[in-house]
């Protein structure tokens, strides 16, 4: 079975700049998969073009292993990251609007539970608070049932309460057997959510993988940091150490071992951190640059 | 095309138009202050001079000419004079040259008063002078503009208001969200169009309605020409309005190009004077404008009692008009 969506060296350039340099993955029916990178990666223009909304300048696009048709638009539901919804709708009219487009539905009633919208259903869109607005831009996106669901930043400018909901709702869709393809430049959200993410940065993607398997591959067990302060002498580094920003951060199997080597040259534990590797050391890695750096 | 869409749009268009309370006032208002404003001037319009249109003035002159509180105009053409003459925009037209000759509207009672002060003059020359009655029935000045004025509103409320809305849903990015799902560009203009068309044939028919019951304009023709007339004029300058703003971004830019339109529209089309006798290029350029069909036809309809049949070739001139620019508002379109 082919997968649902295969993307073979995909490009699109704007004056001066390659946003999408040359960009292949696929995804299966049912998972979710990201593309995690920074702003002006080549997130959006990549997911823009897959919608349908941008046209490439090269590069192949199949959809369970034919090229797209006019029917494709009746099959996805597309979360944008910037949108405005036509002015004086109350929530239930927009979501009757945006219905009446597609010849499949999902019923009404279990759109609005499943979004969470049941007591805001004849409030005007425009005094919807941010979180409200997403779950209704999310159910919107859902409204024909597609088979294929795309994000683009989806939390971006909710607070984290709204946030950690927003993942919920997001679990409840992947239950649903939906495939989703989201765009995140939160490592947080793409650990929690996808089950394959690709890096994206500069138009490229510069590694892809299961978020677990990828951290291993590129990470021993656990980083030991310490503030350069604490150290000595801060210009002679302790062996299996490097500096990061204004600490130094030690990768390693053996934790016991690290903290021998700290205890041996006396250096204070104080402000000690050990933690599991995440995807933003692994971004920092790949890129030499942070995430909302660049 | 498919109806079910098309219709939800038209829905959704309607109500953001309804509920927009600020713009319903305006769209309301404005054509109902306008009208109060020409009932206001018309019905002061008793000027303390009587107006006489003179032909032909070698400056030999008559006695007549030197009458106090009678405004003598000059004359260069005999037909346009006739028109003024039987649009009571003059009292009554001399022409000079030999026979000495004028003519009156029967229907003036100024003219029946100036007629009295130029034959008291002329003693005992009368017989001289040869009277002659304007042809065609007699109107005042407010009749023959209101067509205008109708024509004028449409332009107004069918330009301004799918190209600016267009504009705003493509900039505030409404227009995106639509490209995303099956609904396509011609189904999406249509339901403007169709939309807009049910504010601007509302707004007419306010108008004419208030507009009669303030000055009692005579209405001769088919009413069914009329809304014809309308029907497709709007429709033509609907569709300009959608070409105009198939890929405009700034509603700067479009209001400019709008009004860059309208108003050689305004001018030239006719509808607060007539273009005889004027600039063959201006009239040439009026030919080509939507705006001079539709006060064409509605004047014929409403003073000359036209029917459907005469004025088919407006309707099916602006019904042409609109189907090009619509096909071309739809190809040029874009949603980004």
């Amino acid at each position: 079975m082919p997968p649902l969506l295969s993307v073979d060296n995909l490009v699109k350039a704007f004056p001066g700049v390659r946003a999408v340099d040359g960009i292949s993955f696929s995804v299966r029916e049912g998972q979710c998969f990201g593309l995690l990178g920074p702003n002006g990666a080549g997130k959006t223009t990549t997911l823009e073009i897959l919608e349908g909304i941008t046209d490439p300048d090269g590069g192949e696009i199949l959809f369970r292993g034919a090229p797209r048709d006019t029917h494709f638009r009746e099959l996805i539901g597309i979360q944008f990251q910037h949108t405005a919804l036509q002015d004086f709708q109350t929530v239930e009219e927009s979501l009757q609007l945006f219905a009446s487009f597609y010849s499949r539905h999902r019923p009404r009633q279990e759109l609005i539970e499943l979004c969470n919208l049941g007591e805001l259903l004849t409030r005007d869109t425009r005094k919807l608070s941010g979180g409200q607005r997403q779950r209704l831009l999310l159910a919107i996106a859902l409204v024909n049932d597609p088979d294929l669901v795309f994000l683009d930043e989806p939390t971006t400018g909710l607070d984290p309460q709204s946030r950690r909901n927003f993942w919920q709702l997001i679990d409840g869709i992947k239950a649903a057997g939906k495939t989703v393809l989201l765009t995140t430049h939160y490592m947080e959200e793409a650990s929690v959510l996808c089950d394959e993410i690709a890096v994206i940065d500069r138009g490229r993607i510069i590694d892809q993988g299961v978020p677990e398997r990828l951290l291993a591959a590129h990470f021993p067990r656990a980083l030991v940091r310490v503030p350069l302060a604490a150290l000595p002498d801060a210009s002679d580094l302790l062996p299996g150490f490097e500096v990061r920003g204004s600490h130094a951060t030690a990768a390693t199997d053996d934790i016991d071992q690290t903290l021998a080597v700290l205890n041996e040259h006396a250096v204070a534990l104080d402000e000690l951190h050990v933690s599991a590797p995440t995807l933003d050391d692994l971004f920092l890695k790949l890129t030499g640059h942070g995430l909302r750096e660049s | 095309m498919n109806l079910r869409r098309i219709f939800a749009v038209f829905i959704a268009r309607n109500r953001e138009f309804y509920r927009d309370k600020a713009g319903l006032g305006w769209n309301i208002f404005m054509p109902v202050v306008m009208v109060l404003g020409f009932a206001f001037i018309f019905a002061n319009s008793d000027e303390q001079l009587y107006k006489v249109g003179v032909l032909h003035n070698d400056g030999t002159g008559t006695p007549f000419l030197q009458t106090r509180h009678i405004a003598f105009i000059a004359q260069d053409d005999a037909d346009a004079a006739m028109d003024k003459l039987r649009y009571h925009r003059i009292d009554l037209l001399i022409d000079l040259a030999q026979p000495q000759r004028y003519w009156i509207n029967e229907q003036s009672a100024r003219g029946y008063v100036v007629e009295r002060l130029l034959r008291a003059s002329t003693m005992p020359d009368t017989a001289m002078l040869q009277r002659a009655v304007v042809s065609g029935r007699a109107i005042r000045y407010v009749d023959w503009v209101l067509p205008g004025i109708l024509g004028m509103n449409v332009m107004f409320s069918s330009l301004w208001g799918v190209g600016w809305v267009i504009v705003r849903y493509r900039k505030n990015g409404v227009l995106r969200r639509l490209r995303a799902t099956p609904l396509t560009a011609g189904e999406f203009l249509i339901a403007q169009i169709v939309s807009r068309l049910l504010v601007v044939l509302t707004v007419n028919v306010l108008v004419f309605i208030s507009t009669n019951l303030l000055l009692d304009f005579p209405m001769r023709g088919s009413y069914l020409a009329l809304a014809a007339v309308f029907t497709t004029g709007a429709i033509a300058l609907i569709s300009l309005g959608l070409t105009v703003s198939a890929r405009v971004r700034s509603e700067e830019l479009a209001d400019g190009v709008l009004n860059l339109m309208s108003w050689p529209m305004l001018v030239l089309s006719g509808v607060w004077f007539s273009l005889e006798g004027t600039n063959v290029w201006a009239q040439r350029v009026a030919e080509l404008l939507p705006l001079t069909h539709i006060v064409d036809a509605a004047r014929r309809i409403m003073l000359d009692g036209a029917g459907l049949a005469d004025v088919m070739f407006e309707i099916g001139l602006l019904a042409s008009i609109a189907v090009i620019l619509l096909s071309l508002a739809i190809r040029a379109f874009r949603w980004n």
